[in-house]
């Protein structure tokens, strides 16, 4: 989790007016309104955005720009989001990806299952 | 083009999918000299880009000899070919959704036990439940076969093709067959690289047979279409067993690697000339709703990718197996609905047994092309596939 | 599915496709134009419209010059829809699309693409580790988010980008610890004869030499053909390594940013089957294109770095080239006016892309950072490297398609647009034949992912 931030932002900027909460692996974080997922992330200091299923290898953004889907993250409940593509938002709820152990959507129970119309 | 004769062995096979190499290889591991032409790669449409489903399940009552035969080959693959093809015997389940429908099954069943066959079994909503926990619970039982599974296809063909090559089979890659003509004891097909030329040749090109078949006047009702399938991102297990529907077109399994392949003859559209077929939406979205409703819990699941393979269908949607009415040491081998991947190995087996003139029990004659030989006679028309 | 029926259709929001929707609405037509981004500028504009005005000053006179394309798109008539994931485009003019959460299908008369460029992979050990990342997903950040390395960066490579990139970070008072390029001696003996021409595109030159001038006199490390380059860590990137003139050198560093020139982004026009050559001078495959920028799929048009590398202000007049034939072509223009226009343009165009060869010859990547050695991650979703991909060749594997089947190369979330290139080219070198005789990836829709409920509601 969280290291010392690989991005800031530039002293010429002014401070944000506008920021919101979020959350990243269950943790409230503030970040400037306005951003990609992906963007406010990295200034938080998040290197590891997920874990490859096929190796459980780490990864992060590579291109910014979603050509590389790199930056895979589950964002409220909806898995393999390119966080390089959705702008932040308040109240978000977002989780890394970590690798084949971790992939999504684990069924649901019988019970639930049962009292499916 | 090249006006050069070839020198190409004993057989001729034209179509490098699973029928045609499966066929190849049992030809070569008897000692005939094979070379097998191929229009693109060797499993480049049906044969390599199906879902993968080896099923002996819900055969026409005409095929279950060939694919219980083809089933047992698939349960020793590696020892055929020295691969397994990734074949995965985790069973397949035809899902009864209503009453209708666990009704139908039940006869069905019933039919195969009265042949003597044992392979289907009807199960109910518990059992159901327990070889798969996380399915909609409005499922209310199923048709079960513990013996059938999946596998790779392109890797099936890839095993078969370099089975064949080290059996001395040659294997010519970007060569279509332009045109087949018998020329006093010989078989020849003219390509853009020369003419190949044999004693006896098998038509086993799949979407494309029909065309050669009329090149000798003895066309059959068949025509191409695009079928189309899904893959999307992988997700934990929650399928162990590869699943079809009994009244809605499904075929939905799980593969290892965590990404599911949905499908279930959805027809796409074809573009015979461009051997290209392409996905139509429409028809997508019915089969993901299909899904949808079946596992709400994949709502989310992302598709990743679409295609759609080229097969033939025959009019009374059975294969076209075994030699010519018209002319002699011409064998064919095509026209599988969609339904060929599995009886590949049985097929090429069985077919092989006939052009070495060996007994099986098990007859071709259901598949005979000799059955269109009567323009008269009264068969269901192309338009009965349109049911799909 | 019913869609809705338009005239014509843009896919992008970059400089080519806000100056082709701009005059298309113009004639009045018709015109949608579809863009995954929040605002309009593409990746070259990227933020125009939102960007505070020190960031604007900051990036520099280049990236103001998008401001008035995107207002004369947003003043036009033409619907931008901006956060639109175009997933396909069929030869028959149909485009389906994602926004919010819906499914939607437009038909239109003539498309136009402007999916632009995106950075030619980089493949050397090392390069998925966290924290290196391309020098485009740099200037990203600075331009959408006002961001930058919050520690000494090494930028890594060569081409424009890059210099670019290193100039912008100066002005925002960015430490660089170290400009390692990979631009030799050979390239610029290479490049010497396209000079004349590059002179005659003085404006592109004179930037060029601005940028290096300033870089110089910031007394940054600069290393200068540098060879071999790798990236070092475990969980994260630690340091680059290279060699210059033999010599090994190493730089720690948790930022590496990499970058060796922008290719063409194909994957609409792969899909809808156009046919798309191999440029020897760029290493890239780009489609066939009339003078109009029309494929060999009727009404279909590319504009912009989608159809070749020729940089933002020949995508601007691109877009207008197309946007005059699908004029006409639609009936609000003439054939008159239509070719007296594009005329201007042509004779403009052609001054924009004389620089060009002399930038390809001189930023040609190297071989060995095109085609990697064995251990090195080609497909970075499914994790093939490029010895898997040798011995996929070895097992009779011909081409990209059939290396998906053999190993899932190019079968993960990106569907094969990172790694298509190398792909192709790793294949040809182990087989020894031509690249264009081992051609891409067939690519299929859905070209951004849906997922089973969007496709189940549409």
């Amino acid at each position: 989790m969280p290291t010392e931030p690989l991005f800031q932002p530039v002293t010429s900027e002014s401070r944000p007016t506008r920021t919101l909460n979020l959350t990243f692996n269950g943790k409230t974080l503030t970040v400037p309104a306005g951003i990609s997922v992906a963007a406010a992330l990295l200034m938080v200091g998040v290197t590891r955005f997920r874990a490859t299923p096929v190796s459980e290898a780490p990864r992060a953004p590579y291109c910014m720009m979603g050509v590389c889907f790199e930056c895979l993250v589950d964002i409220d409940g909806v898995p393999n989001r390119q966080s390089c593509l959705v702008e932040v938002s308040e109240g978000m709820k977002i989780r890394s990806q970590e690798g084949a152990r971790d992939l999504i959507f684990q069924p649901v129970t019988n019970q639930a299952l049962e009292v499916q119309p | 083009m090249d006006n050069s004769t070839c020198p190409s062995g004993d057989v001729l096979v034209i179509g490098g999918g699973i029928h045609g190499l499966s066929t190849a290889l049992h030809l070569a591991r008897a000692g005939v000299r094979v070379t097998v032409l191929e229009a693109e790669y060797c499993g480049r449409h049906a044969s390599g880009v199906n879902a993968g489903g080896v099923r002996t399940l819900g055969r026409k009552v005409e095929e279950i000899p060939l694919s219980l035969s083809s089933s047992k080959l698939w349960h020793g693959l590696a020892d055929l070919v020295d691969d397994d093809g990734g074949f995965v015997s985790c069973g397949q389940l035809k899902l009864a959704e209503n009453a209708d429908e666990l009704e139908e099954c039940r006869k069905r069943v019933q039919q195969v036990q009265a042949l003597g066959f044992d392979h289907e079994l009807l199960i109910d909503r518990e059992q159901v439940f327990e070889i798969i926990p996380s399915i909609s619970r409005h499922v209310v039982g199923g048709i079960w076969v513990k013996d059938d599974g999946y596998a790779l296809p392109f890797r099936t063909v890839t095993a078969f093709r370099r089975a064949a090559e080290k059996l001395g089979v040659k294997v010519m890659e970007n060569t279509p067959a332009l045109h087949i003509d018998q020329v006093g004891t010989h078989w020849q097909v003219k390509t853009a690289s020369g003419t190949y030329q044999a004693e006896h040749l098998v038509v086993a090109a799949g979407a494309w047979a029909g065309q050669l078949a009329e090149q000798i006047a003895e066309p059959v009702p068949v025509r191409p279409e695009g079928l189309m399938l899904m893959v999307t991102h992988r997700v934990a297990p929650f399928c162990p067993t590869v699943l079809g529907a009994t009244g809605r077109a499904l075929s939905f399994k799980q593969f290892s690697n965590g990404t599911v392949v949905i499908g279930g003859k959805l027809v796409g559209s074809v573009e015979f000339a461009a051997r290209h077929g392409e996905v139509e939406i429409n028809r997508l979205s019915t089969s993901a709703r299909t899904v949808t409703d079946l596992f709400p819990h994949l709502r989310h699941l992302g598709v990743n990718r679409a295609w759609a393979g080229i097969e033939a269908f025959v009019a009374d949607d059975l294969p076209v197996i075994g030699g010519s009415g018209k002319a002699s040491n011409l064998s064919y081998s095509f026209g599988f609905c969609s339904a060929g991947f599995q009886m590949g190995l049985g097929v090429g087996k069985r077919l092989a047994q006939e052009i070495l003139g060996e007994t099986s029990p098990i007859s071709l004659a259901p598949f005979s092309i000799k059955r269109f030989a009567n323009p008269m006679t009264n068969h269901p028309s192309v338009q009965a596939v349109d049911q799909y | 599915m019913n869609a809705e029926v338009v005239d014509v259709v843009v896919v992008g929001a970059g400089p080519a496709g806000m100056a082709g929707a701009t005059k298309l609405a113009s004639y009045g037509l018709n015109v949608v134009v579809l863009d995954e981004q929040s605002s309009p500028g593409g990746q070259i504009y990227r933020g125009i419209t939102l960007a505070p005005l020190s960031r604007r000053d900051l990036l520099g006179p280049d990236y103001a010059q998008g401001n008035p394309l995107a207002q004369a798109l947003v003043a036009s008539s033409a619907r931008y829809e901006k956060g639109a994931a175009v997933w396909q485009v069929t030869r028959d003019h149909r485009v389906s699309y994602l926004r919010e959460g819906r499914m939607q299908t437009l038909q239109a008369k003539a498309i136009l693409l402007a999916t632009g460029a995106m950075e030619r992979p980089f493949p050397i050990p090392g390069w998925t580790l966290p924290g290196v990342m391309t020098a485009g997903a740099g200037q990203i950040l600075l331009k959408s988010a006002g961001l930058a390395p919050s520690e000494p960066v090494v930028l890594a490579g060569c081409g424009p980008l890059l210099y670019l990139l290193g100039w912008q970070y100066l002005r925002a008072g960015v430490e660089i610890k170290a400009l390692v390029d990979t631009t030799h001696h050979e390239d610029y003996w290479r490049a010497r004869r396209h000079l004349v021409a590059a002179l005659r595109a003085w404006p592109y030159l004179r930037k060029g030499l601005q940028l290096m001038r300033s870089l110089k006199k910031a007394c940054i490390p600069h290393y200068t053909g540098a060879e071999a380059l790798a990236v070092e860590g475990t969980d994260a990137a630690q340091a680059l390594t290279f060699q210059v003139g033999g010599k090994h050198e190493r730089i720690e560093t948790r930022c590496v940013l990499l970058h060796q020139g922008v290719v063409p982004n194909i994957q609409f026009s792969q899909s809808l089957r156009a046919t798309h050559t191999w440029d020897e001078m760029q290493l890239c495959f780009s489609p066939l294109k009339d003078s109009w920028g029309e494929l060999d799929v009727p009404g279909v048009f590319v504009a912009g770095d989608g159809g070749g590398i020729g940089g933002a202000q020949v995508a601007a007049l691109q877009g207008k080239l197309a946007a005059l034939s699908i004029a006409a072509r639609l009936n609000v223009l003439g054939a008159p006016q239509r070719d007296k226009q594009g005329a201007d343009l042509r004779g403009e165009l052609n001054d924009n892309l004389r620089i060009r060869p002399f930038l390809d010859a001189l930023y040609r990547p190297r071989d060995e950072h095109r085609v990697p050695s064995d251990d090195v991650l080609v497909c970075r979703c499914e994790e093939v490297t490029a010895g898997d991909l040798r011995s996929f060749v070895a097992l009779g594997c011909t081409g990209p398609n059939q290396a998906k089947s053999f190993g899932r190369c190019g079968m993960g979330p990106c569907q094969g647009r990172l790694c298509g290139l190398t792909v192709t080219e790793v294949i040809a070198d182990a087989r020894q034949v031509p690249v264009a005789d081992v051609g891409y990836y067939r690519i299929r829709p859905p070209i951004k992912p849906i997922t089973l409920g969007e496709l189940a509601g549409g």
